[in-house]
């Protein structure tokens, strides 16, 4: 039983927003499969009441000071958008139907 | 090309001009990057102005710093502002960040010159620099072979003697391991040791910026000028950074060192590269150190972990590559549409692969058996790595399994690559630092690395080891010292 199928990477395919031949499909369903086979090992260990480890150094909350301070121009911010309008990001439609 | 410590001393002491040592960088790399392609850009003309303004400082009494005039070479996932920096993607191709990295501006408040970007995996995902939108990266060594990755711009540069300095970043090995492999020194910081601001992420509990340098001493100098705490990286250190360079030449008498035994005797590292390591263990033996055998059991575990968590923090984040604010656009009528295509015609393979299996490993159904169990399996790696520190200061290993590879040769099956990082991963998931340092060659007479490790925060013991290893290291063979220009043998 192949630990992944090409239907499991077309989805994860769409959920990544890529898209995907039926040549690559076919070619990353074999390769993501024997990547998660090789992870097969660790799928044995008995280790429910081990802690998860999210970050290797035990910094907690970091904050600063709440005083206002200069940040990013926003032209700046807007100067390598592919699209700008009004000073904002502009992006094609995102409901309804394309005008 | 001169070590990076003996050019600022000549630049420091007016003995040299800046310029002249910029100006022979540039022409080295204008004279070998079309056949290495180790820069993405060449940043002749801002290089020449810094190295003049250098100039203008010694002649006026002042002291430009630590590494005054001395070229770097700086990957290009690093943020430069005004500089293209692509992370060697068609992605970002174009793409001039606002702001410099941390570390950036902190080499150039140490005096150091930038002299370009160089090339490296799309996003630093891969062990060889094949994975470049932008073309592979040679080994100086032998151009049929690879440099190693991900940071093989910066390595091979440094190695065919364009720079004696490179910065790259290492999430499971991209420094150490094409060190190993040009036969340069390579230094994986603790984690949180050097501000990641401006180092574009790939997997942030993972991703460490440190130097690639020609020897120990200039490897740590260089960590001196970009360690220390930065309030624009939440996951930066707040500890003063000790000393790194007095006291390197202290030796390592009485120190306790283990052979780290599953990572010696890990499934394809080849009989040359293990004769080395073990040859590595007698010289510091014979330095005064108390090696014995030291295991650290879950790191057997490591690569599984690691090609299940490094995804799944790169799937995260580069979701931010939606042709909204930087970089490609494709054109599509829907705003899905236009997201869809522009990632589709903007990534690599290999990046494609990545975000598939991180997507997949944090998807409904499957997070707990792959995400949860990799993250408890790093909490294992950790506890067996601080039981081994109860007994030993320093651990050594292998850094890459074999000397470098044919170019194609492994690009067709990805887990073949993977199984390259073998030995790097276990410090990154830890967030231990390590080097590798030359020692000797292989049986194809391409360079060995030898790696230290140590536990959180102990460059200062770990770099003692490396200046033994060093001293020790056959000569003549694999390593850059002792080498003419270019990385010609004399």
């Amino acid at each position: 039983m192949p630990r992944i199928s090409r239907d499991d990477v077309a989805h994860v395919a769409h959920l990544a927003r890529l898209r995907l031949s039926d040549e690559e499909l076919e070619r990353f369903t074999d390769q993501l499969g024997a990547v998660l086979e090789h992870a097969a090992d660790i799928e044995a260990l008995d280790i429910d009441d081990v802690p998860p480890t999210s970050h290797p150094y035990p910094l907690a909350n970091v904050m600063r000071d709440d005083e206002v301070r200069p940040s990013l121009d926003r032209d700046e911010a807007l100067a390598a958008a592919p699209d700008v309008e009004d000073h904002r990001f502009k992006v094609p439609p995102v409901l309804g139907e394309p005008p | 090309m001169s070590t990076a410590r003996e050019i600022a001393e000549a630049v420091r002491s007016g003995g040299r001009s800046a310029r002249e040592v910029v100006d022979e960088s540039l022409a080295a790399i204008a004279a070998r990057n079309g056949e290495l392609n180790a820069f993405l850009t060449v940043t002749a003309d801002d290089a020449r102005a810094a190295a003049d303004d250098i100039d203008r400082r010694v002649a006026a009494g002042e002291d430009p710093g630590p590494l005054a005039g001395v070229p770097v070479a700086l990957k290009d996932n690093l943020c430069t502002r005004g500089i293209p920096t692509t992370c060697s993607s068609r992605i970002l191709e174009g793409w001039q960040p606002p702001y410099d990295a941390t570390v950036v501006a902190r080499l150039a408040a140490a005096g150091a010159v930038a002299v370009g970007k160089t090339n490296l995996d799309e996003f630093a995902m891969g062990s060889s620099t094949e994975n470049s939108a932008f073309g592979s990266t040679r080994n100086p060594h032998d151009p049929a072979k690879v440099p190693g990755g991900s940071s093989g711009g910066s390595t091979a540069a440094v190695a065919a003697g364009l720079c004696p300095v490179g910065l790259g970043s290492d999430t499971g090995g991209s420094i150490r391991q094409p060190a190993a492999l040009c036969g340069a020194v390579g230094l994986k910081p603790t984690y949180g040791r050097v501000s990641r601001f401006g180092l574009v992420a790939f997997a942030s509990s993972l991703d460490q910026i440190g130097p690639i340098t020609a020897t120990v001493a200039d490897a740590a100098t260089v960590l001196e000028a970009i360690a220390g705490h930065d309030p624009l990286d939440s996951t930066s250190i707040p500890e003063p950074v000790p000393d790194l360079v007095e006291g390197l030449d202290q030796g390592i008498e009485g120190l306790r060192i283990g052979v780290l035994r599953e990572l010696l005797d890990a499934d394809g590292v080849a009989s040359d590269v293990k004769a080395r390591t073990t040859e590595a263990i007698d010289a510091l033996d014979a330095a005064g150190a108390k090696v014995e055998e030291a295991s650290v059991p879950a790191t057997v575990y490591g690569l599984s972990a690691y090609y299940v968590i490094a995804p799944a923090e790169a799937s995260s984040n580069l979701a931010r590559y939606d042709g909204v604010r930087y970089g490609l656009r494709v054109d599509a009528p829907t705003s899905a549409e236009m997201n869809e295509a522009t990632r589709t015609d903007g990534f690599g393979p290999e990046v494609k692969r990545r975000i598939m299996l991180g997507t997949y490993a944090l998807s409904a159904g499957y997070y707990d058996a792959y995400y949860g169990k990799a993250q408890k399996v790093r909490t294992l790696i950790i506890r067996d790595f601080d039981a081994a520190y109860d007994t030993f200061d320093l651990l050594v290993a292998p850094t890459s399994p074999t000397t470098a590879f044919d170019l194609g040769a492994k690009t067709a099956d990805p887990l073949t690559m993977y199984l390259n990082d073998v030995c790097t991963i276990p410090s990154n998931l830890a967030g231990h630092p390590a080097i590798s340092v030359p020692f000797g060659t292989g049986d194809d007479g391409l360079p060995v690395g030898v790696q230290v490790l140590a536990p959180a925060l102990a460059e200062p013991t770990m770099l003692r080891a490396a200046a033994v290893l060093e001293a020790a290291a056959p000569r003549g063979a694999g390593g850059l010292r002792g080498r003419g220009p270019q990385g010609t043998a004399p």
